[in-house]
């Protein structure tokens, strides 16, 4: 059945028993609302909109309705005008365009007589107003801000507010009528027009300015409501019109704000008011709070400031939570006024984090992080952590940022940063950001006196709990790193004796780990590379072999990253020679503060440990061996330290984007190259040909600087190039500086390859400056036969290289040369081992002289070692 | 200023809903579900502020009082002072209450548009326009009474139906 009327419609929704039958009765009756306005029956219009709104509510769609409430606010009927309007403001919103179809009506409504339909105009438009018909509208609702009737003039106030925010340039045709409010007796007016004046304060500064001299007026109104005797129209449990008085403390706020001169005029009655307010109820208490904040974010004198936070101290103490609340929230914001008297309430503030209510733990929490300095570090923290333990998990992920940030800043000594540290890996493990986890591990490399002592820790902590992720992780890092300081278990100074932890118990622990459920892809990763570490760590070879064994397993891992790094560590148990030192303890990483974006930048380009933990997404194109050796893409200060310290495998210099392996392990002819025995003079090398520049170009010297230039490509003969004596490292910085710009001289070196029947063909060779191990030579055909000779026709330029290099060529310039004219070619030669570039070459061409021609010739011209 | 009314009952029903500030219908929806969940799920003696996180658009106060079987709830701006809300939320149930004489769920439901007006009489675009419970009801019974003098049209009305 259909129902006809509002009342037996709720009747029959009240009385479904279930919710499909409530949605079978709203879609009847939806069905029928929507036929009846098809039909255009005036008559039902009214009820038909009365119960759609009711059905609106429920939460159903109800947007068909939105037409015929427009037609209903512009009925002559005022019963159909107010439900009209009514279903306007429901079912309408700013963003829809029928709205449009609306200003006339309300046009028409605000000239009404009728103050009641003037109002329900108003009304109508102060809540859904949008920019279009603010702007239409905006001269009548200034004219009725003038209007006689008190009635009109409040709504009119508020109907502004909403035509500034839509448009603000409209603003200034509010500002005279908003002035003349201030001066109103009417409550409702004054309240009204006090709301309009602080709305254009807050955007616009010049109008704040105009109404700084409005100050005295405001302070009396104030002052004449605290004073007032009991009034029975404005009394709020005796407090005389709370809420004109909290709009009047706002606007004074912001109106005081940095002015000293208002602000002056103004702390007669905000202490009058911090004093005698009641405060026993929550209204005296709504005025207090709305007090404090203005005595705060004005330049008020020092004895209002104290008053200030003794009420917030009351506050605080308050049984009510709500007051509580709000204490809570001034305090965080007045924190940077007067940090000491906050100090005082410190204890209270804990205790609050342990309260039954989240707001009430959440302003705690905040305010206790700002709490922190050098002389309560110790205590808060202890506190906070005991809050971690039990704290709600969205608090965890912040809760141990902060907390490792705050020990980071304010950490008394070294031992306790590490503790605190250690104690939010354990309670919140799996809550801690990547940053933290790196900064941990940062902080345990740059603590060598602490390293037995945190690697014990966090040994005798996995020992009892793999649950918490980034304690795993942490945990993980530092026994591959320091497993040999823990097996030697000397320095674990705790009360509780040092317990012998032999080799196989650290194996142990690792695989148990490995074969626990929270076992991930990044811990694996993690345990390979510890386990790799752990076998230069560990002296028995029982242990090693127990490794090889683990990494045999994960050679045919399913995730690729695990699977290279088990491969190619397996490996490098082939050549022990070098596995020491390949497996060198990590540098003392030297970036200190956290959480900057380009710290994993960092630490990825100097190839520390950092971009492991921090990045253990995968491979890069970089090899796992640059990283693990501290060779990164490009030279730096801790290239030269590593490289130092392996000699063996400096010689080869970087090798981006090529296997590095195959360079280790392939490279015989690098050690015969004479700078194998010198170390010092390997670094320079790596320092050099890291920076990748191209060709330098000194003669050589028959000094150790010979050397140096040698490798970096520097030994062939270009002898227009400005020579630079580099014997000394320090000197390397300005040769390369030079080399670089003598590179880009036109005086290159070139080298005849071929001449035969008018056609020559001339190499000019150039390192690449991206690759330092690619060669980029340019081939110039050059058509020397005079002008009798004719054009070279269809050239063809083929090349092949030996099996240890590659070859690319690009497309001939022309495959015709004129007479006298010239061709070019690119070819560029990947040379990763730097062996001496050989090429087998065949020329095709066509002459009028000589006919086709096919050639084949051998090119070696090269200077050893060059290229 | 206020930025959305919400009247619910203890089961979670809404009675009634007031958006003073734009948002779309989906936004609507999802705030109003996750305001009153929350509202329901906290215990007496709890402050009667939930904070809301979220989206810019979003963040902000709910702050509510329960008056027998409903719940008033009043969305508020994050700066705004929560004790004076607080107040209006109390004076806009003491209108209803002057108005209906006795105000209970049933009211509500059965005369949500005097619900209505009595919050426009009292609130305009999210800000407090009287507060004196007097005038509030005075302007209320004579939009009753202005609507009364096209009763005859009503009638009219009301015996076609029929």
């Amino acid at each position: 059945m259909v129902f006809y009327r509002l009342k037996d419609l709720i009747k029959a929704i009240r009385a479904c028993k279930t919710h499909a039958d409530e949605r079978a009765v709203i879609q009847k009756e939806s069905a029928f609302i929507r036929t009846s306005f098809k039909e255009e029956n005036t008559e039902l219009r009214h009820s038909n909109i009365s119960k759609l709104l009711y059905i609106h509510m429920l939460g159903y769609p109800a947007h068909f309705g939105q037409i015929e409430c427009l037609k209903l606010a512009a009925s002559p009927l005022f019963s159909d005008k107010r439900l009209g309007y009514l279903g306007t403001m429901l079912l309408l919103d700013e963003n829809q365009e029928v709205l449009t179809l609306l200003t006339n009506s309300l046009k028409n409504d605000l000239n009404h007589a009728n103050m009641y339909i003037v109002g329900l105009a108003l009304c109508t438009l102060g809540n859904i107003a949008s920019a279009e018909m603010s702007r239409d509208l905006c001269s009548e609702v200034e004219k009725l801000l003038g209007s006689s009737n008190m009635y009109i003039r409040k709504k009119a106030a508020l109907c502004a507010i909403r035509i500034i925010r839509k448009v603000p340039d409209l603003q200034e045709n509010f500002i005279q009528r908003a002035s003349s409010l201030l001066n109103d007796r009417n409550h409702g007016v004054l309240l009204s027009g006090i709301t309009l004046i602080t709305e254009m304060c807050l955007s616009s500064q010049e109008t704040l300015l105009q109404f700084r001299k409005a100050v005295p007026v405001l302070v009396r109104h104030l002052k004449n409501l605290v004073s007032a005797g009991f009034s029975a129209e404005h009394d709020v449990t005796g407090v005389t019109d709370p809420f004109l008085q909290i709009k009047i403390l706002r606007l004074l706020r912001i109106l005081g704000k940095d002015d000293v001169e208002s602000s002056e005029a103004m702390n007669d009655i905000l202490a009058q008011v911090a004093t005698n307010t009641e405060s026993s109820k929550n209204v005296g208490n709504s005025i207090l709070y709305e007090t404090v904040l203005t005595i705060m974010e004005t330049p008020s004198d020092n004895a209002l400031r104290v008053l200030a936070i003794n009420i917030l101290g009351k506050f605080l103490s308050n049984r009510d939570n709500n007051i509580r609340y709000v204490a809570l929230t001034t305090l965080n914001k007045s924190i940077s006024l007067d940090v000491n008297a906050v100090q005082r309430h410190r204890n209270i503030i804990l205790d609050c984090l342990r309260d039954a209510d989240i707001s009430i733990r959440r302003r705690a929490l905040e305010l206790s992080f700002s709490l922190i300095n050098e002389s309560n570090v110790r205590v808060l923290t202890r506190e906070l952590l005991a809050f971690l333990e039990i704290a709600d998990n969205e608090f965890k992920p912040s809760m141990t940022t902060k907390i490792c940030l705050a020990a980071e800043r304010f950490a008394p000594n070294k031992r306790w940063h590490i503790d605190t540290v250690l104690r939010v890996l354990k309670l919140a493990g799996n809550y801690v950001r990547e940053e933290m986890l790196a900064a941990f591990i940062r902080l345990v490399t740059q603590t060598s006196e602490l390293q037995g002592y945190t690697v014990q820790k966090l040994y005798t902590a996995l020992r009892e709990d793999i649950s918490q992720e980034s304690l795993t992780l942490a945990g993980v890092w530092v026994i591959g790193e320091y497993g040999d300081i823990l097996v030697s278990g000397g320095s674990y100074e705790e009360e509780e004796l040092a317990k012998e932890v032999s080799e196989s118990d650290v194996i142990d622990l690792l695989e148990s780990i490995l074969a626990g459920p929270f076992a991930n892809q990044v811990l694996r990763e993690y345990i390979v590379t510890a386990l790799m570490k752990l076998t230069s760590r560990f002296t028995s070879a029982s242990s090693s072999e127990r490794v090889k064994q683990m990494l045999a397993g994960f050679s045919t891992s399913i995730e690729v990253e695990i699977q290279q790094r088990a491969v190619e560590f397996t490996n490098l148990f082939q050549y022990d020679e070098i596995r020491p030192a390949v497996l060198e303890r990590m540098p003392v990483m030297q970036i200190k503060e956290t959480v900057i974006a380009g710290e994993r930048l960092n630490s990825a380009a100097s190839g520390n440990t950092g971009s492991q933990t921090s990045a253990p997404a995968g491979p890069s194109d970089q090899d796992l061996l640059l990283d693990l050796m501290g060779i990164g893409t490009s030279g730096g200060t801790t290239n030269a330290q590593i490289s130092t310290g392996a000699p063996a495998s400096s010689g080869n210099g970087p090798a981006n984007n090529i296997d590095l392996l195959a360079d280790l392990f392939g490279g015989s002819s690098v050690s015969s190259l004479p700078t194998a025995s010198n170390p010092s003079a390997a670094v320079v090398s790596n320092l050099f040909a890291g920076i990748g520049s191209p060709a330098a170009t000194s003669p050589p010297v028959s000094n150790a600087g010979a050397n140096i230039l040698d490798l970096l490509g520097g030994g062939m003969p270009a002898a227009a190039a400005p020579s630079t004596p580099a014997p000394a490292i320090n000197r390397t910085a300005s040769s390369n500086s030079n080399g670089s710009a003598s590179a880009q001289s036109p005086a290159q070196k070139t080298f005849p390859v071929y001449s035969k029947n008018g056609l020559s063909i001339v190499f000019t060779p150039q390192r690449d400056s991206a690759n330092p191990n690619v060669v980029n030579i340019l081939a110039t055909f050059n058509n020397d036969s005079g002008v009798s000779g004719g054009a070279i026709n269809g050239v063809q330029f083929h090349a092949a290289v030996t099996k240890t290099q590659q070859l690319q060529m690009r497309p001939a310039s022309s495959t015709e040369i004129a007479p006298g004219g010239n061709a070019t070619q690119l070819l560029k030669i990947a040379n990763p081992q730097k062996t001496p570039v050989r090429l087998r070459l065949k020329v095709v061409y066509t002459t009028v002289n000589h006919g086709a021609v096919t050639d084949l010739s051998e090119f070696a011209g090269f200077p050893d070692g060059a290229y | 200023m206020i930025n959305f009314i919400l009247i619910f009952n203890r089961q979670g029903k809404i009675r009634l809903t007031r958006w003073y500030q734009y948002m779309t219908d989906k936004q609507k929806s999802s705030l109003s579900q996750d305001v009153v969940t929350q509202i329901l799920a906290r215990k007496r003696g709890m402050c009667n502020i939930l904070e809301l996180e979220g989206r810019r658009e979003t963040r902000g106060k709910a702050i509510y009082k329960r008056y027998a079987s409903l719940f008033f709830c009043f969305g508020i701006d994050w700066n705004d002072n929560e004790l004076s809300g607080l107040e209006v939320l109390h004076k806009y149930v003491e209108c209803l209450d002057q108005y209906f004489g006795n105000v209970c769920e049933l009211d509500i439901i059965y005369n949500y548009s005097a619900a209505y007006q009595v919050m426009d009489e009292m609130l305009l675009g999210g800000h407090a326009q009287e507060t004196n419970k007097k005038t509030v009801v005075k302007h209320c019974k004579g939009f009753d009474k202005l609507e009364e003098s096209d009763s005859i049209v009503h009638n009219l009305r009301a015996s076609n139906i029929a």
